[in-house]
């Protein structure tokens, strides 16, 4: 079992491709490449896609109408919180079906620290992404004695729990747990841009942020000793991979970017909410969902299930006239679909289709990259393959 | 003490609930290695089918029969169309297929049987049998536990016992050298499947008679608190996943009657009982050790 990575940056990576390298990077080899290796035309074609999502994302707000902007913005909450459930799940290997209970406590925090005590919702991001990550790391410590199945339910239970705890302990409206802050408190900050425009272009710049922020930390040391754990724990301590320290480091960012989606759902919701008993458990489900379909340890797959997660459900709502109770199972079966269409989710698809345009156009004779054997075979161990 | 008793009773008649799912779940995850998020919802679709044919005039009996075989049949199918093609994928893909299906028999179930709450007679004497103290227990009680004792047994005695059994225990455990051994391991996977589809049909029919109404919701907190007896059991005892059904109903209920402080989060108490035993006994109660090879 190899634990080097070679995973292809999923970026647009602009600068020249690394010349094709002769040592081919093995178990016993020296520092593998960051990315392998990659033709001419695989690269333009990143290249072209990058400038192109770019250009939609800026613009898409002035192009859609304010309730389609708020939809877009749940996308991107949702990819935040994916994407901290990928750094878990996708790089790491640990499963967790409670993030929607960090998201939980990111959005009240936000809702709580504005509505009683009066902060500026910018700064309540910063507390929550503090207090998630605190919290993960207290997760995150009993979650070392616990793998694969357990751990998916020991996490469960978190997101399960959550609601009630907060109808426990918060009073908000009527004694009910839900806090709505006034819409004036997420005014936009820039004159000519509507509320809801802000609203896109703040979520938009802090997952840009966080986005890169990962693509970092899984190429460097961090993201080795993470997918080192990942592939086999035990040959990962034996080369002096720090198993706790990564493993509950790992828990905590990852908290903490459902903390900070949960607080930009406080914004784009202007609610956070308690009173629904299984809503965590289906924010949860839906992070795993999003990073699935748009593909397992990639960095942008995150963001990519999370909009088709997004528009799939508002899609489904009212495909057939008078039978909106059909919507979940068309969603259901949509979800199967791209499983079974795509296994490695949209990136790992569209990777491997620029993969074999790439052979096809360059490189003859050149042996195809040897796929690593996908030999996890308990839950959570996504290999990352080339 | 009698009040005590009763809760205990109480606790008694959810855990066997609790317990009868959570055997299904254990026998999925015995012959696949599959944890089934769906299971809720396909013992939900079978219990509808149920009441719809004591509906149309047949005996609760025999319904719970049909519909057996019906879940029977589907377990299979489904195991057949959407989960055999993920073999040697990423697991992942087999816990969003699962969770496909929630969503999808959910919904179906909805559409084909309405939204409206249902009654379902019970297969089981009405009544309550008093006990020595003075607490009384309902004979239904007493009926569901006796059916959970009886499928235990059966299910212990099939993979403990008999040829059929050994082979769906080598498939689950490694499918490949089952297959070096000659033996049909897609067919092994698709007769747990099918199993457990009837076991959840016949869980979800009686917890259903044994609620005053039951609507698409039935499962759902149903199957929390049955993950968390299959947690605590450890994912492959038959036995274990029954006993720790009976603790977490029975902690709940005395969560319930006597400690206000956890009033209105009581479920902290399965959860609670999950991450002690994890945190000492990584395997659960009842589970087996394994050795990890590099």
């Amino acid at each position: 079992m190899t634990t080097d990575q070679t995973g292809a940056s999923a970026e647009p990576v602009l600068g020249v491709a690394p010349a094709d390298t002769t040592t081919a990077p093995g178990p016993a080899g020296g520092r593998p490449p960051l990315w392998p290796p990659m033709p001419r035309a695989v690269l333009t074609a990143r290249i072209v896609i990058g400038v192109v999502i770019s250009a939609a994302a800026l613009y898409a707000p002035f192009y859609f109408e304010p309730t389609m902007n708020r939809v877009l913005s749940q996308a991107i909450y949702l990819a935040i919180a994916a994407m901290g459930l990928n750094l878990l799940l996708g790089f790491n290997g640990q499963v967790s079906i409670g993030h929607g209970a960090f998201y939980g406590v990111g959005a009240f925090t936000s809702a709580i620290l504005m509505v009683d005590y009066g902060w500026t919702f910018e700064v309540t991001i910063i507390a929550s992404a503090l207090l998630t990550g605190a919290f993960g790391l207290l997760v995150g410590l009993p979650a070392l004695r616990v793998r694969g199945l357990y751990l998916a339910l020991v996490t469960l239970g978190l997101a399960v729990l959550f609601p009630r705890v907060a109808q426990k302990f918060v009073d908000g409206i009527g004694g009910r747990p839900l806090l709505r802050p006034s819409r004036r408190e997420f005014a936009s900050l820039i004159d000519g841009l509507a509320d809801d425009q802000w609203a896109y272009f703040l979520s938009l710049a802090i997952m840009v942020g966080l986005f890169i922020l990962a693509w970092n930390l899984t190429r460097g040391r961090m993201g080795r000793a993470m997918t080192a754990v990942r592939d086999q724990e035990l040959a990962a301590t034996t080369v002096g991979v720090n198993l706790a320290g990564t493993k509950v480091g790992t828990f905590a960012i990852s908290a903490a970017y459902a903390g900070v989606a949960g607080s930009l759902s406080v914004m784009i919701d202007a609610l956070a909410d308690g009173t629904n008993p299984v809503l965590y458990f289906q924010r949860s489900i839906e992070f795993l969902v999003a990073m699935t379909i748009g593909g397992a340890a990639t960095i942008l797959g995150p963001a990519v299930g999370a909009l088709l997660l997004v528009l799939l459900r508002r899609n489904t709502q009212d495909l057939i006239e008078g039978q909106e109770i059909l919507a979940p199972a068309i969603y259901g079966g949509a979800l199967i679909a791209i499983v079974f269409v795509l296994p490695e989710g949209v990136v790992g698809g569209v990777r491997r289709l620029l993969a074999a345009l790439g052979r096809r156009s360059s490189a003859k004779g050149r042996p195809p990259t040897p796929a690593i054997p996908d030999d996890s075979h308990d839950i959570g161990g996504p290999n990352e393959r080339t | 003490m009698e009040l005590f008793i009763e809760q205990v009773m109480n606790g008694i008649g959810n855990g066997v609930v609790y317990g009868s799912v959570a055997l299904a779940l254990v026998l999925i995850f015995r012959t696949t290695k599959v944890l089934n998020f769906a299971q809720g919802e396909m013992a939900l679709f079978s219990t509808y089918l149920t009441w719809q044919l004591t509906e149309w005039g047949l005996g609760v009996v025999g319904a719970i029969v049909i519909s057996m075989l019906f879940a029977f049949v589907a377990g299979a199918a489904i195991q057949w169309t959407l989960i055999r093609p993920m073999e040697g994928r990423s697991p992942l893909n087999v816990v969003i297929i699962t969770l496909g299906l929630f969503l999808g028999i959910n919904s179906l179930a909805q559409l084909f049987f309405g939204v409206d709450p249902q009654f379902m007679p019970s297969p089981f004497p009405e009544g309550s049998i008093s006990l020595v103290s003075g607490a009384r227990v309902q004979k239904d009680t007493i009926g569901l536990m006796l059916v959970l004792l009886v499928e235990c047994l059966a299910l212990w005695l099939l993979l403990n016992r008999t040829r059929l059994g050994l082979k769906l225990r080598a498939v689950a455990g490694d499918p490949d050298s089952a297959r070096l051994h000659g033996i049909n391991a897609g067919r092994m996977l698709m007769l747990g499947w099918a199993m457990a589809a009837a076991i959840g049909a016949l869980a979800g029919s009686l917890v259903a008679a044994n609620r005053t109404g039951f609507d698409a919701t039935l499962m759902q907190i149903i199957l929390v608190y049955a993950l968390a007896a299959t947690a605590l059991g450890g994912f492959d005892s038959i036995w274990g996943a029954v006993i720790c059904g009976l603790i977490v109903g029975i902690a709940d209920a005395l969560t319930i009657q006597y400690v206000d402080a956890l009033d209105g989060i009581e479920v902290v108490v399965p959860l609670g009982l999950i991450l002690v035993v994890l945190v000492v006994l990584p395997t659960g109660l009842f589970g087996k050790r394994t050795v990890e090879r590099v």
